[in-house]
């Protein structure tokens, strides 16, 4: 990496440590037939940190945190989330582990079928087991009052904006609430005022909720104001990190790249 | 990407054999795996049975006046046009029944589970639901497939009253025949060895279209293209095994009622 910037600002981190590692990638590799999508991605994430991942589009993003949450099989490396080295947990560890981690897909996959209120209820009585309907319903009514749509419960996601839905997925996965968030691309395919809005809402929840995140996106406002730290990837290989001020003034190439129309 | 290894067609045929024999193992084990989704299974059965019963019913009359129709000049030929109650009975209730009324749902219902799971694919709520911890297994492919195996034995059912009842109604269109009449000889003509091995092929019919269509969907590729390949994989798949389970079913009820 040409830069590497250590930051580590004391945030509120639910009582824990925070100078605990909860993601660690060690040598990542991965594969899709000959293309080399992931070559040797290292990456820490402390407690309550926010990192934000740019890169352009192909470059195999997503790939990472898919292989956080065990969506993907790295072909090498080490990948320990909480602790636990994901490839080597069987479906019932695996399961577990994944009702400590929320991820919110880039057009919020929603289920369709349910209404609002059904797709938010759905993770806490599959995966929470809970029954008891007052619980349900206070846990419904104070995630969407977090995420600005108190009175869309009754909705369903058809009748939705694309902003609304994103909100709305990032109830979802925060309504179980997980230690760690991943973020495909949150304001993809948003205006720039609702995509500013929903930038806020990930920085202000993970204030609330205490959360680790990490955020795959190009959107560079986005990482201005959600960011801690910033990654930059390339061809399948972190070039750079460090706080956005300072990747701002790189000298390199890519790096600049990126961050020239930010003023 | 140059290097790829093309694959060939039947080294994919067996890959496909085997992702289906996984999927079927799946499928059994989260049926017994505990905290079965009955709401899920309920609302199902009412969108499989109740919502496909108009289309069945419509299908089923029609093929019980046409086949009247069609029967009726030759049986006269013959002079036994009172045998026209036995022929359609029987007819209806061992094969034509069971075979058009299971095609009719491999049409309807297949391609709608297939359409459904498979924009469920690509829209990325079925890894939405596998990454929260949940089981889309037992939410969405086990309530189907079952509320598929259990309807369509209902919906065959009632298709083979409907169909009697509409050749009821050609029959007088030339002749007279009262309706108590015409129930004491279908009821007369028909064995327990023509009903029961018919319903029990339903059932197979059933499990094969929820089977067919859920796993079309649940493997769709990504990209909208692939909701209507899988729509209409699972139609033309379901439908061949209906054919494939009529000629074994046939094979063993002969062996059992007949040799």
């Amino acid at each position: 990496m040409d830069e590497k910037e250590t930051i580590a600002p004391q945030k509120q981190t639910n009582g824990k440590s925070p100078d605990e590692i909860v993601i660690s990638i060690k040598g990542l590799k991965k594969s899709f037939g000959s293309k080399n999508v992931l070559r040797d991605i290292n990456l820490e994430v402390k407690r309550g940190e926010n990192v934000v991942v740019l890169g352009r589009s192909g470059q195999g993003k997503s790939v990472t945190i898919q292989c956080i949450v065990g969506m993907l099989t790295p072909d090498e490396g080490v990948l320990k989330v909480l602790g636990s080295e994901v490839s080597e947990l069987d479906e019932k560890e695996l399961k577990e582990l994944r009702t400590k981690i929320g991820f919110l897909f880039q057009g919020g996959a929603l289920y369709d079928s349910m209404t609002v209120r059904e797709n938010l209820e759905f993770p806490l009585t599959r995966v929470l087991k809970i029954k008891d309907q007052a619980e349900l319903d206070a846990r419904v009514e104070e995630v969407l009052e977090g995420v600005g749509l108190a009175d869309a419960a009754d909705k369903l996601p058809s009748d939705l904006s694309g902003g609304m839905r994103k909100r709305i997925g990032l109830a979802r996965t925060l309504i179980v609430k997980p230690e760690i968030m991943l973020y495909d691309e949150p304001t993809t395919g948003l205006d720039p005022i609702t995509s500013r809005e929903i930038s806020e809402l990930v920085l202000d929840m993970q204030k609330k909720y205490k959360t680790t995140s990490i955020i795959i996106t190009h959107d560079m406002e986005c990482a201005r104001i959600t960011a801690d730290r910033v990654v930059i990837m390339e061809d399948g290989v972190y070039i750079a990190e460090g706080p956005f001020e300072k990747l701002q003034h790189s000298q390199n190439k890519t790096v600049k790249d990126f961050f020239k129309d930010v003023s | 990407m140059e290097n790829d290894i093309a694959i060939p067609g039947w080294k994919k045929w067996l890959e496909d054999i085997g992702d289906q024999v996984t999927f079927f193992t799946r499928f059994i084990r989260n049926i017994f795996a505990g905290g079965f989704e009955w709401s899920e299974f309920v609302r199902q059965c009412y969108e499989i049975g109740y919502r496909s019963f108009t289309l069945v019913g419509i299908t089923s009359f029609i093929m019980g006046v046409v086949l009247i129709l069609q029967l009726r000049p030759t049986l006269v030929d013959f002079g036994a046009a009172s045998m026209l109650p036995k022929t359609l009975s029987v007819s209806f209730v061992r094969e034509i029944g069971p075979v058009i009324i299971g095609i009719i749902c491999a049409g309807k219902i297949a391609s709608s589970i297939g359409a459904e799971l498979g924009s469920m694919k690509v829209t990325e709520q079925l890894d939405a639901m596998e990454v929260s911890g949940a089981n889309p297994t037992q939410y969405l492919v086990v309530t189907r497939i079952l509320a598929t195996t259990a309807m369509v034995p209902v919906l065959a059912l009632m298709g083979d009253v409907i169909g009697l009842f509409g050749g009821y109604l050609a029959l007088n269109i030339n002749d007279h025949m009262s309706l108590s009449l015409y129930a004491k000889k279908v009821i007369a003509s028909l064995e327990y060895s023509d009903f029961i091995p018919a319903m029990v092929k339903t059932i197979f019919f059933g499990f094969a279209i929820g089977f067919v269509g859920c796993y079309k969907g649940v493997n769709s590729s990504k990209g909208t293209a692939s909701v209507g390949i899988a729509a209409n994989s699972a139609v033309v798949t379901a439908s061949l095994w209906i054919f494939v389970i009529d000629a074994i079913a046939v094979q063993v009820t002969s062996l059992l009622y007949y040799s």
